[in-house]
C-alpha cells in the first residue's frame, strides 16, 4: 500500500509469466474480439429475435424470421462461452491481482454470472423448442423470450463493472458491492457502446445468413425477398452504428483520463474514420434501388471488422496505461516483500528467533503440541497431567505409546489425534509430562523405565 | 493477505465452489467424457442390428446430454474458475502461472469438443442420416476429445496433492509427471463411463415405451456398459488410492466423516462399499431380467452415484489440507516460504487490506477480525457451515471459554490436526486472535466479506515509501 496516498498496492505472485508478456497480451486482445464476436451474436440475436417475433404478431414472415434466428443463437452462445475461457485465462495470468480484486469486490454478483447465464441459455432453448406447441400463446412464448433477452442485456453489465474496475485500484476502497461498481466511470458508456456493437454485428452477421446461395429464402418466407431482407438488416446495422456515433464519444469523454494517451487516441479515431466509410457504403446501399443491394457487403463488413480491431488494440492500450504505473508498484512491493522473506527464512534455518525466554524441550513441546487439550492439574479437553502421571507412574514408555496411537476414547470427551514423532522425539515430552503431572522435581523421575 | 476477501460468513467459501466443482463433475463425467462413447455405441448397435429404435434413443440422449452440458455443463465449468478465484486467489493465480500451457491446450480441446458436439447433434438427422458411418467416425472422435478434456485437467489436479519433484525444479512437465497422474486418470475414465451408464438408465425410462420389448433391450445394454468398466475401476481406485501421499492418509478419517464422526470412518468406508454394491446389484439386475427392473430401481444407483461421485470429490480435495499446493501453499491462501517472515513481523504488517499495521491496546478485537478474515475465513465462517465457535465449543464446552487454553490450542493445532495450517501470524496477533475467537459467541456484529463490506487500507501517513517498504 502507498502510505502517502492511502492507494491499495498489493504484492503479486511471486512466480514467472508462462510466456513473454507481449504475446500474451497479443493473444488477449485477438481472442476476446472472437468471444465478443459470439456475445455481440448471442446478444444481438436475442434482441433480434424478440423484435421480430412482435412485429411477427402482424406478419407471419417475421415470426418466421424470429424463429430462424432464434436458431443461430444456439450455435453462437456455446461459441461464445468456449471461446471466453482463452482470454479469460490470459486476463488472469496478465492482470491477476486487478482482475481477482474486481471479482472480490464484486463478488456477490460476479459469482451470480453462473446460474444467471446457464438459467438464459435453458430459456432460451425453451424459446426455440416450444415454439409451435406455444403457437396459440404467443404471450407465454414471447414472455419466456423476453426473460432470456433481460438476461443477456443484464449480464454483459455485471462483466463490465469487473473490468472497470480492475483499471482503478485508486477506487477499491471506495466500493462496497457490485452496484456501487456500476455507476463508477465509465461503465454505463461502455454497455451502451456494446450494446449498439451487438444490434450492428448481428444484423450484418444476418444479412449473410439469410441471402446467401444457400438458403431457401423463397420457401420460408412468403412476402419477403433477399432485397427485402438485405435492405432490412442494413437499416438496422445503420441505425445502431449511427447511435454508436453519440456514445462512442461520450465514452471517451468519460474515460477517465489516466489511461489515456495520444496513440490510444490515434488508433481509436483510425478505428472512427473506418467506421465512417463504412457508414456511407451503408447508406448507398440502403438508398440503392432494386436487386442491386448487397453489392458492398464485403467492403461494410471488412471495415466493421477493422473498426473493431481497432477499438480492440485501443482498449488494450488504455488499459495498459490506466494500471502501469500502479504495476510498477506492485513489482517492487513484490521485490521487497521477497527479500525480506527470504532473510527471515535464513534466519529461522539458523535458529534465531526472535522470540522470547527458551523453554527446557520437553516442556516446549508441551506447551506447542499439547498445552491446547490438557493443563496440569485440570481436565481441560482432555485429562490432566495428574491423572495421566497416575496411570503412566514409572512407565514413559506406555506413555508415548499411547501419544503416538491413542486407543480408545472417553465418553464425553472428543478423540485425541495422533502424534507420529519418533519415539526419541518423544521422551523429553514424556519426561516432563510425568513430572510436571506428579509435581516432583526433574532429578527424581529422569530414569527411563525398562 | 494481498487480495479483498470474498467471504460467505453462513454457507462458508468451500460450500460455493464445492457446489459448483460437484456438478461439474457429475454434468462432464456422466454426460460428456462417459455418455458420448455410450451414444456412439448405441448409434453403432442401432447400423449394425438394422433396428432404428437404437437410433432413435441414440438422439434422445444425446439432445439431453447437449442441452445440459452446453448451458449448466459449460458455465459450471467457468464457475470453477469463477469460485476459485474468489475463495483463493492465490492459489488458482499461481496454478494458472505454473499449468498456462496445459489451460490454453485444454482450451483448444474444449473449442474442438463443443464444435464436434455442435455438429454431432445438428447433422444426426439430415446429413448424419444418410452418412451413419461418417456419423459414427464424428462420434468417436468426439469421444476422444470429451476423454482428452478430462486428461489434462487430471494432471493439474494431481499435482495440487503431489507437486512431485516440482518444488525443486519448477516446470511444466515436471508439474504434470507428478505421482498421482495417471492413477486418478486410469480410475477417472472407467468411472466416468459407469457414471454415464447409470444416469443413462434413468434418462432411457424416459424414452421407451412402458412394458415393450425395446426398454428390456435398452437397459440391458446399459446395465451391461456399466458392469463393462466395474473391474477396470475398481484396479484404477486401488492404484489411486495407493499413490496418495502418506501424511495426506492421515486426513482421510475426517475426510470421510468430518470430526464429528472420525471415529466412524471405517464404518463410513463401509457405507460406500456397501453403496457402490448396491448399484452394482441393480446393474446386474438390468442385465439377467431387464424387463422386471422397477422404475425406481433405476432412481437408486441414479443417486448413489450423484452422492458416491460428490463425496468422492470432497475426500479428494479435503486430503490435501493444510495444503492447497502440496508443500507450496497452505490452504489459507499463505505461501508455506512466507511463513518465516509473518511469523516474526505480523500478517498485519505486511498485508494490504487491513486497516490497522499493528496489534495494540485499543484496537485488539479488531485487529483479532482481520487476523481471523486473513488466516481462517478461506475454510471458516464464524457461526455458519465448520463454524470456529463450533469447534470451540467441540473441544471446550459452552462458553465463555479461557483465553489461556484456545491461545495454546492455535499455537499447536498444526500437530494437533494435520489438515490445519500452522498460525501464519506473531505472537500478538495470536492473542488478539484469540480475543477476538472468545468475544464471538453473542457478538452482535457479523463478519462480511469483501464482496459486500469492501476493503480498507491503513490510514495515509506521511512517511515516505523507503521508510514503510523495508519493514
Amino acid at each position: 500500500m502507498d502510505p502517502t496516498t492511502g492507494l491499495p498496492v498489493p504484492s503479486d505472485i511471486p512466480l514467472p509469466l508462462p510466456i513473454d508478456r507481449v504475446a500474451l497480451e497479443g493473444l488477449l486482445v485477438l481472442l476476446f474480439l472472437a468471444h465478443i464476436l459470439f456475445v455481440n451474436l448471442m446478444v444481438g440475436g436475442s434482441l433480434l429475435t424478440m423484435a421480430c417475433e412482435i412485429l411477427g404478431l402482424r406478419k407471419r414472415d417475421y415470426d418466421t424470421l424470429a424463429r430462424e434466428i432464434a436458431k443461430t443463437i444456439t450455435v453462437n452462445k456455446s461459441l461464445a462461452v468456449v471461446i471466453g475461457v482463452a482470454p479469460l485465462l490470459a486476463v488472469n495470468v496478465l492482470y491477476t491481482a486487478h482482475f481477482y480484486s474486481a471479482n472480490a469486490l464484486t463478488g456477490n454478483a460476479w459469482i451470480m454470472i453462473v446460474p444467471l447465464v446457464s438459467a438464459a441459455f435453458l430459456i432460451a432453448y425453451a424459446h426455440k423448442y416450444s415454439w409451435d406447441q406455444l403457437a396459440s400463446s404467443k404471450g407465454l412464448h414471447l414472455t419466456l423470450g423476453a426473460t432470456a433477452t433481460v438476461l443477456f442485456l443484464l449480464i454483459p453489465l455485471i462483466f463490465l463493472a469487473n473490468i472497470n474496475l480492475m483499471l482503478f485500484p485508486e477506487r477499491w476502497t471506495d466500493v462496497r458491492g457490485f452496484l456501487s461498481t456500476v455507476v463508477l466511470p465509465n461503465v454505463l458508456p461502455r454497455y451502451g457502446h456494446f450494446l449498439c456493437a451487438s444490434i450492428a454485428v448481428t444484423a450484418l452477421a444476418l444479412l449473410l445468413y439469410f441471402t446467401r446461395a444457400g438458403y431457401p429464402v423463397e420457401e420460408k418466407f412468403e412476402t419477403l425477398d433477399r432485397a427485402g431482407l438485405r435492405r432490412g438488416f442494413y437499416k438496422v446495422a445503420f441505425g445502431a452504428t449511427l447511435v454508436q456515433f453519440f456514445v462512442g464519444p461520450l465514452l471517451l469523454f468519460t474515460l477517465p483520463s489516466r489511461g489515456l494517451s495520444w496513440f490510444m487516441i490515434g488508433v481509436i479515431s483510425f478505428g472512427v474514420l473506418l467506421a465512417v466509410t463504412a457508414m456511407i457504403l451503408l447508406w448507398w446501399e440502403i438508398v440503392a434501388a432494386g436487386p442491386r443491394v448487397g453489392r458492398f457487403y464485403v467492403p461494410i463488413t471488412g471495415l466493421i471488422m477493422c473498426t473493431a480491431f481497432s477499438m480492440g488494440y485501443g482498449r488494450h492500450l488504455y488499459r495498459e496505461g490506466a494500471i502501469g504505473q500502479h504495476r510498477s508498484l506492485m513489482a517492487r512491493r513484490t521485490a521487497d516483500f521477497e527479500v525480506a522473506a527470504a532473510a527471515a527464512r535464513l534466519r529461522a534455518a539458523a535458529g534465531i528467533t526472535r522470540g522470547g525466554d527458551e523453554l527446557p524441550p520437553g516442556e516446549a513441546m508441551f506447551r506447542s503440541l499439547c498445552a491446547g487439550c490438557h493443563a496440569v492439574d485440570k481436565t481441560l479437553v482432555g485429562p490432566s497431567l495428574t491423572e495421566i502421571a497416575e496411570i503412566y507412574a514409572g512407565d514413559p514408555a506406555g506413555l508415548i505409546k499411547w501419544v503416538r496411537a491413542p486407543g480408545r476414547k472417553r465418553q464425553g470427551m472428543p478423540p485425541m489425534p495422533a502424534f507420529r514423532l519418533s519415539e526419541s522425539k518423544l521422551q523429553p515430552l514424556a519426561a516432563y509430562v510425568l513430572t510436571a503431572g506428579s509435581g516432583t522435581t526433574a532429578e527424581a523421575t529422569t530414569q527411563p523405565a525398562g | 493477505m494481498d487480495f479483498p476477501l470474498f467471504h460467505l460468513d453462513f454457507f462458508g467459501n468451500r460450500v460455493l465452489i464445492g457446489v459448483i466443482a460437484v456438478l461439474h463433475v457429475l454434468i462432464n463425467h456422466g454426460l460428456a467424457v462417459g455418455a458420448i462413447p455410450l451414444i456412439t455405441t448405441m448409434e453403432w448397435w442401432g447400423r449394425r442390428t438394422g433396428n432404428a429404435e437404437w437410433d432413435r434413443l441414440a438422439y434422445r440422449l444425446l439432445a439431453v446430454c447437449f442441452i445440459v452440458t452446453t448451458s449448466v455443463g459449460a458455465l459450471t465449468g467457468v464457475g470453477i474458475w469463477f469460485s476459485s478465484a474468489l475463495i483463493n486467489p492465490n492459489a488458482i493465480g499461481s496454478l494458472i502461472r505454473v499449468f498456462f500451457w496445459a489451460w490454453f491446450i485444454e482450451w483448444v480441446v474444449f473449442v474442438t469438443e463443443v464444435s464436434l458436439i455442435l455438429a454431432y447433434f445438428l447433422t444426426w438427422q439430415g446429413w448424419g442420416a444418410r452418412n451413419k458411418r461418417l456419423h459414427i467416425a464424428l462420434g468417436v472422435v468426439l469421444s476422444v476429445c470429451s476423454w482428452l478434456t478430462m486428461a489434462v485437467i487430471v494432471a493439474i489436479l494431481g499435482f495440487m496433492m503431489d507437486t512431485g519433484t516440482w518444488p525443486q525444479q519448477p516446470s511444466l512437465l515436471r508439474g504434470v509427471l507428478n505421482p498421482i497422474y495417471l492413477p486418478q486418470l486410469l480410475f477417472r475414465t472407467p468411472y466416468a463411463m459407469m457414471a454415464a451408464g447409470l444416469f443413462a438408465l434413468l434418462i432411457m425410462y424416459f424414452f421407451t415405451g412402458r412394458g415393450s420389448p425395446f426398454r428390456a433391450r435398452a437397459i440391458r445394454f446399459a446395465s451391461l456398459w456399466t458392469l463393462a468398466w466395474t473391474p477396470l475401476c475398481a484396479v484404477g481406485a486401488a492404484l489411486y488410492w495407493r499413490v496418495i501421499p502418506e501424511q495426506m492418509l492421515g486426513n482421510v478419517a475426517v475426510a470421510l466423516g468430518t470430526q464429528a464422526f472420525e471415529q466412524w470412518h471405517r464404518t463410513l468406508a463401509w457405507v460406500i462399499f456397501a453403496a457402490a454394491g448396491v448399484a452394482m446389484l441393480v446393474v446386474l439386475w438390468g442385465v439377467l431380467w431387464p424387463s422386471r427392473l422397477p422404475r425406481v430401481a433405476l432412481l437408486v444407483p441414479f443417486v448413489l452415484c450423484i452422492w458416491l461421485l460428490g463425496y468422492f470429490e470432497r475426500t479428494r480435495e479435503f486430503v490435501r489440507k493444510p495444503y492447497v499446493i502440496e508443500e507450496y501453499l497452505y490452504a489459507n491462501g499463505i505461501r508455506k516460504d512466507a511463513y518465516p517472515l509473518l511469523r516474526e513481523e505480523g500478517l498485519l504488517a505486511h498485508a494490504t487490506y487491513v486497516p490497522m499495521r499493528e496489534v495494540t491496546d485499543a484496537n485488539r478485537i479488531e485487529a483479532g477480525r482481520e487476523v481471523f478474515r486473513i488466516a481462517c475465513t478461506r475454510c471458516h465462517t464464524t457461526t455458519g457451515v465448520n463454524a470456529v465457535v463450533a469447534k470451540l465449543e467441540g473441544l471446550y464446552g459452552p462458553p465463555p471459554w479461557e483465553a489461556e487454553a484456545v491461545r495454546g490450542y492455535l499455537a499447536g493445532m498444526h500437530n494437533a490436526r494435520p489438515f490445519m495450517p500452522p498460525f501464519p501470524g506473531n505472537e500478538a496477533e495470536l492473542g488478539a486472535l484469540t480475543d477476538y475467537l472468545l468475544s464471538l459467541p453473542g457478538a452482535a456484529v457479523s463478519l462480511e466479506g469483501a464482496q459486500a463490506e469492501g476493503v480498507r487500507v491503513p490510514p495515509a501517513t506521511t512517511e515516505s515509501p523507503e521508510a514503510m517498504s523495508g519493514m
